[in-house]
């Protein structure tokens, strides 16, 4: 993985000197709230319904065991013991005293990490397939460019006062698992002409208020040209982006407004107006350098299989079953990727408690090469486990009680930290995940329904990824008590779509009655091998709306 | 229940605690404590006494919000407030104890 040269170490040091002094003036009065407020969230801390939250980047969720070792390290020592992962790869925490982030920012540099453009109207942390790297259906490493792209969009001068924030989002293989087509700009590598690797840019993408699936503007872009035309997309949007109002400020709002064909002749006309005869590329050095880091870790030559291996399979349903959903399959024979998943029945999305990020960091190192991912879906990732292990690395997940064999099932729902803690929510969704993920708590029932994601909202903010979800459901307030509106047929994925409304929302007590409905509906209706999805694209709302409402 | 009643809030400097204003002009975690505003022109000279606390760096965002009155004390009537009172409803071991009620589903 990357590591800090001496220019990040410097730049992250200042930062941290700089906010030290930012927050002993606000502290002694030199700063008032209107002035402090702006510096503070531009090193990730907010202020919440209860306490400060401090949200730290994870660059394309990536993280060292000793990282993740300094994460538990700060969630015992200036917190409440936890720490919440979230749909953008990052960690939050809930709990800090204004007084003590400096120390936190400084134990964060000293594992080269930062809480630097987690928030404010800026290019976001760039967030990357979690497989980057280790998937087997990859076409190329997209965390070279991640990196590439966290380096030049680093307090960048031009972008540090966009229209509004900006997400950035690279996946390197064709199966989309960072959901790259509601990002404001989405890159995805393909192969050009002459095979040689590029991108397909999709601008405009989003969720909140007013969701989006991004159009392309470009179906290949070469290596070299990556940051030129990003710095033209950037240059358009900076110029003509509405600042007069924050709900039409985003990308997506312009390039909708604009349409597809003007904004992408705008967007060349920048790019060769900067480009000329000879388009600015990236040093050939630079992208080698940063390759380096990211070269494959010594692999042993292992077996796919062992007969301990199958006899377990065969012998322990338990394990088979957690396999069958934790296990995705690794370019390299012989090794296997692994998906912990956070979501314990009735537990909080996301959440890790200080000890099991310990535990976590201690068997990256003893079944893989000490790294760790963290996913959009709120899971932990340890990409490099020998096949031969997975028994043992079961046994020891489960006793750490991270064993739970849910991933990719109903019970493995995004949910945003809603108004338990959110100054912007309007109604809780980890008491909701709570409920559907107990009501659901059987796992043969939920490996008997397959494929699901239910993704929960507290507010139209969408942090959730709601417009997104199989089973999509925002929270709303009406007239002070918290409803629950429902939609079908989101998708994040390579064919992306947004979901439909069901129709009128569901009070708190009638929510999971719903989900149970709706999945009643599709049980119903599968045919053969069908997922939820593609029931629903088969047959449609209707048969769904009218079980929902049938009372009515 | 419609009521008039208001309270004065705002989240504490340091820490960003939930804090109520009390009749005597200081900062309570207690809602119980915080002192009650029977109309527009006491809440108003309430707010204007918690913002000399922001400007004394007590506290931050001070603002009022309505609440019932219970037998028990005074009810936060919006379930943000509710949350804020009692703490996260998903991480009983946080709560306080206020001796309001906690915003059970």
């Amino acid at each position: 993985m990357y590591r800090y040269d001496e220019f990040d170490h410097t730049l992250v040091a200042e930062r941290v000197a700089q906010f030290r002094d930012q927050v002993n003036r606000r502290v002694a009065g030199a700063l008032t709230e209107d002035e402090f407020k702006p510096l503070r969230l531009m090193n990730g801390l907010y202020l919440q319904l209860h306490a400060y939250m401090l949200r730290v980047a994870i660059p394309y969720g990536v993280l060292s065991a000793t990282q993740m070792r300094r994460l538990a390290h700060i969630a015992r020592t200036y917190d409440k013991g936890y720490g919440h992962f979230t749909t953008r790869q990052n960690i939050q925490y809930n709990w800090p005293n204004l007084e003590d982030v400096p120390d936190i920012l400084e134990e964060l540099a000293e594992v080269e990490m930062h809480a630097i453009q987690t928030s404010g109207n800026c290019i976001r942390n760039v967030t990357a397939d979690q497989f980057a790297g280790v998937a087997a259906d990859e076409f190329d490493d997209p965390r070279v460019y991640a990196e590439i792209i966290r380096q030049w969009s680093t307090l960048h001068p031009e972008f540090s006062f966009l229209p509004r924030k900006f997400k950035i989002a690279i996946t390197g293989a064709p199966n989309d698992r960072a959901a790259v087509k509601v990002h404001d700009i989405g890159l995805r590598m393909v192969a050009g002409p002459d095979g040689a690797p590029g991108f397909e840019v999709i601008v405009g993408g989003g969720q909140g208020r007013t969701p989006m699936i991004g159009y392309v503007v470009r179906d290949y872009l070469p290596v070299p040209q990556l940051l030129a035309y990003l710095e033209a997309v950037l240059r358009v949007y900076n110029q003509l982006g509405r600042r007069d109002n924050l709900y039409k400020a985003r990308i997506k709002i312009l390039v909708h407004e604009t349409g597809r064909e003007e904004f992408t002749r705008l967007v060349e006309e920048e790019f060769a107006a900067m480009a000329g005869e000879n388009p600015p590329a990236l040093p050939g050095g630079e992208l080698a350098r940063i390759r380096a880091y990211f070269q494959p870790p010594a692999y042993a030559d292992l077996p796919a299989s062992t007969p301990e291996l199958d006899l377990a399979l065969a012998g322990n349903r338990t394990f088979a079953r957690w396999v069958k959903t934790a296990v995705a399959e690794h370019k390299q024979p012989g090794y296997a990727i692994v998906t912990i998943s956070l979501k314990p029945i009735g537990g909080i999305p996301g959440d890790a408690s200080a000890d099991e990020m310990d535990a976590v960091a201690d068997l990256a190192e003893r079944f893989g090469f000490g790294e760790i991912r963290v996913t959009h879906e709120q899971n932990l990732v340890l990409p490099d486990v020998p096949r031969q292990d997975l028994f043992a690395l079961w046994q020891s997940l489960d006793a750490a009680g991270l064993a739970t064999a849910n991933v990719g099932l109903v019970s493995d729902i995004i949910a945003c930290p809603g108004l338990d803690y959110c100054n912007l929510a309007n109604a809780r969704s980890i008491p909701i995940a709570q409920e559907i993920s107990q009501r659901f708590a059987d796992l043969d029932r939920q490996h008997d329904i397959g494929d699901l994601k239910v993704k929960i909202s507290g507010c139209i903010n969408a942090c959730g990824h709601h417009h997104v979800g199989h089973i999509g459901i925002l929270g709303v307030d009406r007239k002070g008590v918290e409803y629950y509106q429902v939609t079908l047929g989101g998708d994040a994925t390579e064919n992306a779509a947004l979901g439909d409304i069901t129709g009128p929302s569901f009070s708190g007590e009638a929510i999971t009655d719903a989900v149970e409905t709706i999945i009643a509906t599709y049980i119903g209706h599968r045919e053969d091998g069908e997922r939820f999805l593609d029931t629903y694209r088969r047959i449609g709302m209707k048969p769904f709306k009218e079980a929902l409402y049938a009372a009515h | 229940m419609a009521s008039t009643h208001q309270i004065v809030t705002a989240n504490r400097l340091r820490d960003g605690a939930v804090v109520y204003l009390t009749a005597d002009g200081r900062w309570s975690e207690t809602l119980a404590c915080g002192a009650l505003a029977e109309d527009k022109a006491t809440a108003a000279d309430l707010l204007a006494q918690a913002e000399r606390s922001v400007t004394d760096r007590l506290v931050v965002g001070p603002y009022a919000f309505p609440v019932a009155l219970a037998p028990e004390g005074p009810q936060p009537t919006q379930k943000r407030e509710q949350i804020r009172a009692a703490g996260p409803t998903v991480h009983p071991q946080f709560g306080r104890d206020t001796g309001i009620a906690r915003a059970a589903r």
